[in-house]
Parts: structure tokens; C-alpha cells; sequence
């Protein structure tokens, strides 16, 4: 491993990288709910997986960066645009809006961040930086393996029998007629 | 500013919630809101790994505890959007639409 030798002497994100990516997650984060076309939608979504796993890799979590982008921007994203092309769906024809319910959704959005962000304030440990890392970069996916396959194998082996599950159904589901 | 605290990432990850419970609220086309759902569980991802890098153990590594939590939750938000979009697609073939404000059978 090319990064396993690498000294982290500097334990701290870059404030420009980080809120680099944090702007793009968000502003195409908020096009996701802005487009009124579902395809542009669902590529704004795309950009705004890809700015989040960059957050993930600044945070040393390199593992959790690449099941990002492999399972929700590719995956995920392709099954979102599958649909949407299967549906053939238009850009939503404008609908007259019940100004009431639109305001209260909207209100209800902005005490919930207001509430958040009073949280955050008042939690003493939000304002210290992140400790730093041994010197040499330590390798994550040997970490998370043991943790998977020793202490948490038991949950491991239930999601796999969920996802079997979801298979199922999910042919059930698509079947012609449902009885 | 100068240097990226803890506080900083629950922002983001707060804000991204908060864009995607937005979606959920004032949009009306259900593909639309299930997209602001997945936006939810990952500002909540966000926020687990941030927390799992702040509090380093004793061996100098990462709380890795959280890094198996948020595969778990990606791995069920997979199997979720199967579903999900196969149950959409099941009322489309019913209704011919994915506006929520058509569907209303259940409305009391």
C-alpha cells in the first residue's frame, strides 16, 4: 500500500478542501429538492454522493468513502435513473401550490436546523479539532474486517438474510398481477 | 475558521438533514422525496464518521464501531431503495402516477 507509509503530520482536514467539498455536497444536496425535472434531480443527487465521500475520506475513513461511491453513486444512482427512465417522467407540470401547507413544510425545516444548531452549540466538544493519528497510516479495512467478521458477525450474517429478503419481495412486487 | 473542528462537520451533516427533511415536506413527487430520504441517512453517516474519528481509542486509531454501523446502514439503504422503487413501480402500473397528492385512497 502506496499511503500506508505516508506520516500524517498533519492530523487537521485543510479548512479550504473541506469546505470545498462540504459547499458542493450541499448546493447539489438542495438542486436535488429545487429541479423540477426527476432526471436532473437525480444527477444533482450523483454530485452531491461524491462531494460526501470525499467528506468521508478527509475523516480517515477511506473504506466507508469507496462503499460510497461504489453502492450509492453507482448502484443506488443507476436503479433512481433506471426508474425514472422506465416511468418516462416528465418535468412536473406546475400544480397550483397550497401556499399554507408549503410555508408550514418550510417553517418546520428551519426550527428543525435552528434546533440542531443550538445543539451543536451548546456541545462542548463541537468547538475541539479532531485528535491526530499515528504516524503511520493505519490500514481501515483490516480494522472494520475484524470488527465485521469477530464481534459483529451475527448482524452481518442477519443483513445478509435481509437482503435476500428484499430480492424476494422485490420480484414479487414487479410480477405482473398481484394477487 | 482556521482549523476544522467537530462542530463543523455536525453542521454540514445538520444542514444536509435538514435540505433533505425539506424534500420531504414541500416536494410531491414521491421519487423526488424517496432521493430526499437517502439524502437524510447520509447527513446521518456523516455525522457517525465524524464522531468515529473524533473519539480515538487508546491504541491512536479510530473508533471503528462506527465505521461497521454506517456499512450497516448502507448496506439496508440498498435493500430499501430496491424495494422502495419496485413498490412505486407497482403503483405507477396502478395509477399512472407518482404525484402523492393523486394517491389518496388511504386519506381519511
Amino acid at each position: 500500500m502506496a499511503f500506508n507509509q505516508v506520516p500524517n503530520d498533519s492530523p487537521n482536514v485543510s479548512p479550504i478542501l473541506f469546505w470545498t467539498f462540504a459547499l458542493l455536497m450541499l448546493v447539489f444536496g438542495a438542486a436535488v429538492v429545487i429541479n423540477r425535472n426527476p432526471i436532473a434531480s437525480a444527477l444533482s443527487l450523483v454530485v452531491s454522493f461524491l462531494g460526501l465521500a470525499a467528506l468521508f475520506m478527509s475523516l480517515d475513513a477511506f473504506l466507508i468513502g469507496i462503499i460510497q461511491v461504489l453502492v450509492y453513486a453507482g448502484a443506488v444512482m443507476v436503479l433512481f435513473l433506471f426508474i425514472i427512465m422506465l416511468l418516462d417522467l416528465r418535468a412536473e407540470e406546475r400544480r397550483k401550490v397550497n401556499v399554507v401547507a408549503f410555508a408550514g413544510g418550510a417553517a418546520v425545516a428551519f426550527a428543525f436546523f435552528i434546533q440542531i444548531f443550538c445543539v451543536i452549540g451548546k456541545l462542548g466538544a463541537a468547538k475541539q479539532t479532531f485528535p491526530p493519528l499515528p504516524a503511520v497510516k493505519t490500514d481501515d479495512v483490516r480494522n472494520i474486517g475484524l470488527l465485521l467478521f469477530g464481534n459483529y458477525n451475527l448482524p452481518f450474517q442477519i443483513i445478509g438474510v435481509l437482503i435476500l429478503v428484499a430480492t424476494i419481495g422485490v420480484i414479487v412486487l414487479s410480477k405482473r398481477e398481484l394477487r | 475558521m482556521n482549523t476544522i473542528t467537530l462542530g463543523d462537520y455536525l453542521i454540514v451533516s445538520g444542514l444536509l438533514f435538514t435540505i433533505g427533511f425539506a424534500g420531504v415536506m414541500l416536494r410531491r413527487n414521491i421519487i423526488i422525496i424517496f432521493m430526499s430520504l437517502e439524502l437524510m441517512l447520509n447527513a446521518a453517516n456523516l455525522s457517525l464518521v465524524a464522531f468515529s474519528r473524533f473519539r480515538v481509542g487508546a491504541d491512536g486509531l479510530p473508533n471503528y464501531n462506527a465505521q461497521v454501523f454506517v456499512f450497516f446502514i448502507i448496506t439496508v439503504a440498498a435493500a430499501e431503495v430496491a424495494v422502495g422503487l419496485a413498490i412505486i413501480v407497482a403503483l405507477y402500473r396502478a395509477r399512472q402516477t407518482t404525484h402523492v397528492e393523486d394517491i389518496s385512497t388511504l386519506k381519511f
